[in-house]
């Protein structure tokens, strides 16, 4: 299976990544390489065998549900690239 | 006596406790080595002032009898380790500039004690890389050379800045994660010893998520034993993470001795690769011996799926990646790009932060989650995982412990491997088996190349057995008496 300069022009999309025509030709090339590498697994034998979710045997912990942490706006919003009164500011999604 | 930068953790406790040197002078020291070794670009944030502040209060408590137990200790702290206050940017531009609020667990738990970090050590992007030339803050450099060849080498990666700052001697230890053998590989190159612990050992709250089945924290250092201490602070419980296993840590550093008869050692025939450089594969044949010679029994074992988990990785560690690197859109932490509108700023900001690797890897994941090739590539990938993790299971009905190489080469020269992606890619094929079945691997130096550089073997060994790593790990590290120093210390 190759990946041709459409497809990676889809994917880029969906991974919400911008990227040039060039680039596109050179990671068709590039991405169609590792594909190919993975093409190999086919050739194993799985029938009847469950796909390995973790490696640790063991039920994932619950805790109760109760607030444990909050109260903390400020150390939140201090790594935004903009903030204002409290609240993260996007570009207008809404017209 | 010993110059203080060259002193073991375990001499240098032994030091401070004795008071024939202070944690000042310790942490000087090392400030000073680091200065004079910029060059190696180990660091990508240096916090010498804190280094020095925390080493007064670390005389403090040893003047008062109240010493933690690894106080004082200067040590490297992987630039993908959240430390509260002190910029974290997993060697990513998208990054650059971000200073968490909080600290994660392992850091927390290391300064808890005593250890003092002297800054956060370079690696390869969101620990993409096996050579450290991925990062956005610059190649770290290697501080071994080849005999009467000059060029710069890698450290290996993606802990490449953890692993060059132990050997150069700028720290007496580092924490590293590995996902697919960015502690052991790193650790190979550069000639010191570390362990990638089971999965579920330490915890990952903090740290930047790559692929978060595989990415486990742990040590390094220029001894086992050493790395023994170090894995005790970092290792336990925490229910921040859910994956994290409650199981006792016990005393690694008491486990480092002892005699190895009655051990069985597996040495699995499906490692001996075509392409392993001839160096490599005879002294993995010496290691054989040597655990021989102190007393193991050696069994030879089969791992049928092995050739298959590096694909199985190129699948699962890109799917997993794809997923947890989707929270960078600069909105809430990181870097903006501007754009027309949301959707431009998402696709700007992410083309403009991440570098090519990790693109790469992202679009790479995007396509084998994607309807239509879900089940064809990350279910089957995820079945080949199981068959992996059940070949170990069943090589440890007939042994305790596995022996192999650690890399297929010695380090390579900055710009080497890089033509292919996949090239570089089989840098980890020895050690990303253990990575996909969650088994601990310990890396150590066993002996040097024709041309002057170190060459490691790795132990395997199974789930929540560190113990049995430190045991064989230090019988190894005895037999072989590994003592070169890179040309930048030793000069």
């Amino acid at each position: 299976m190759s990946i041709d300069k459409e497809t990676v022009g889809k994917i880029a999309r969906l991974a919400r990544i911008r990227v040039t025509e060039a680039d596109k030709e050179t990671l068709a090339g590039e991405l169609s390489g590792i594909l190919a590498m993975v093409e190999k697994l086919n050739k194993v034998d799985t029938k009847g065998v469950e796909p390995l979710t973790s490696v640790v045997q063991m039920k994932l912990p619950q805790r109760a549900d109760v607030v444990t942490d909050g109260g903390i706006p400020e150390k939140i919003l201090q790594n935004a690239p903009e903030h204002t009164a409290g609240f993260f500011v996007v570009p207008k999604v809404v017209e | 006596m010993t110059k203080l930068t060259h002193l073991t953790i375990k001499a240098a406790l032994e030091g401070l406790k004795k008071k024939e040197f202070t944690a000042t002078e310790l942490v000087d020291a090392h400030i000073a080595a680091s200065e004079a070794a910029r060059h190696l670009n180990c660091y990508i944030t240096e916090t010498f002032d804190s280094a020095r502040d925390a080493a007064k209060q670390s005389d403090a408590r040893y003047a008062a009898g109240k010493a933690l137990p690894l106080d004082g200790i200067p040590i490297a702290m992987k630039d993908l380790f959240c430390t509260e206050g002190v910029q974290t940017t997993a060697a990513s531009n998208i990054l650059r500039g971000f200073v968490p609020p909080y600290e994660s667990t392992v850091s927390g738990k290391m300064k808890a004690d005593g250890l003092i970090s002297m800054g956060k050590a370079n690696l390869d992007e969101f620990a993409m890389g096996s050579s450290n030339t991925t990062s956005a803050f610059g190649n770290v450099i290697n501080p071994w050379k080849r005999k009467g060849d000059n060029r710069d080498l890698v450290p290996g990666g993606s802990s490449g800045g953890s692993a060059a700052a132990v050997a150069a001697r700028i720290a007496m230890g580092a924490t590293g994660t590995d996902t697919g053998g960015s502690i052991r590989q790193p650790a190979a190159f550069c000639g010191i010893a570390g362990i990638k612990p089971t999965y579920g050992r330490c915890s990952r709250f903090g740290v930047v998520a790559f692929a978060s089945s595989l990415d486990q924290p742990g040590p390094f250092a220029r001894t086992v034993e050493d790395n023994a201490l170090l894995l005790r602070s970092m290792a336990g419980y925490d229910p921040k993470d859910s994956t994290s296993v409650n199981v006792a840590v016990p005393d690694y550093a008491a486990a480092c001795g002892g005699s190895l008869k009655g051990l069985r050692v597996g040495v699995p025939r499906e490692y001996r690769v075509d392409g392993t450089n001839a160096e490599i594969v005879a002294l993995w044949d010496k290691g054989v011996q040597m655990l021989k010679d102190a007393g193991a029994e050696i069994v030879d074992v089969s791992l049928p799926h092995t050739e298959y988990a590096l694909e199985t990785y190129y699948v699962i560690a890109p799917a997993e990646c794809s997923s947890n690197l989707a929270r960078y859109d600069g909105v809430r932490f990181g870097q903006r790009s501007a754009g027309e509108n949301l959707i431009d700023t998402y696709e700007k900001t992410r083309a403009e932060g991440f570098g090519r690797e990790v693109k790469r890897r992202i679009l790479i994941g995007t396509y084998v989650l994607s309807a239509g090739y879900y089940d064809a590539y990350y279910n089957q990938a995820r079945r080949v995982r199981k068959l992996i993790w059940q070949d170990f299971i069943n090589a440890y009905q007939k042994c305790d412990v596995l022996l192999t190489p650690t890399a297929p080469t010695p380090a390579f020269a900055i710009g080497e491997n890089t033509q292919d992606p996949v090239t570089m890619y089989l840098n980890d094929i020895f050690t990303i088996p253990a990575s996909m079945a969650g088994m601990p691997g310990m890396a150590l130096p066993v002996g040097l190349s024709a041309d002057g550089l170190p060459l490691g073997l790795q132990l395997i060994g199974k789930p929540f057995e560190e113990e049995t790593l430190f045991k064989v790990g230090h019988a190894l590290e005895q037999a072989a008496k590994f003592d070169a120093l890179p040309q930048l210390v030793a000069a």
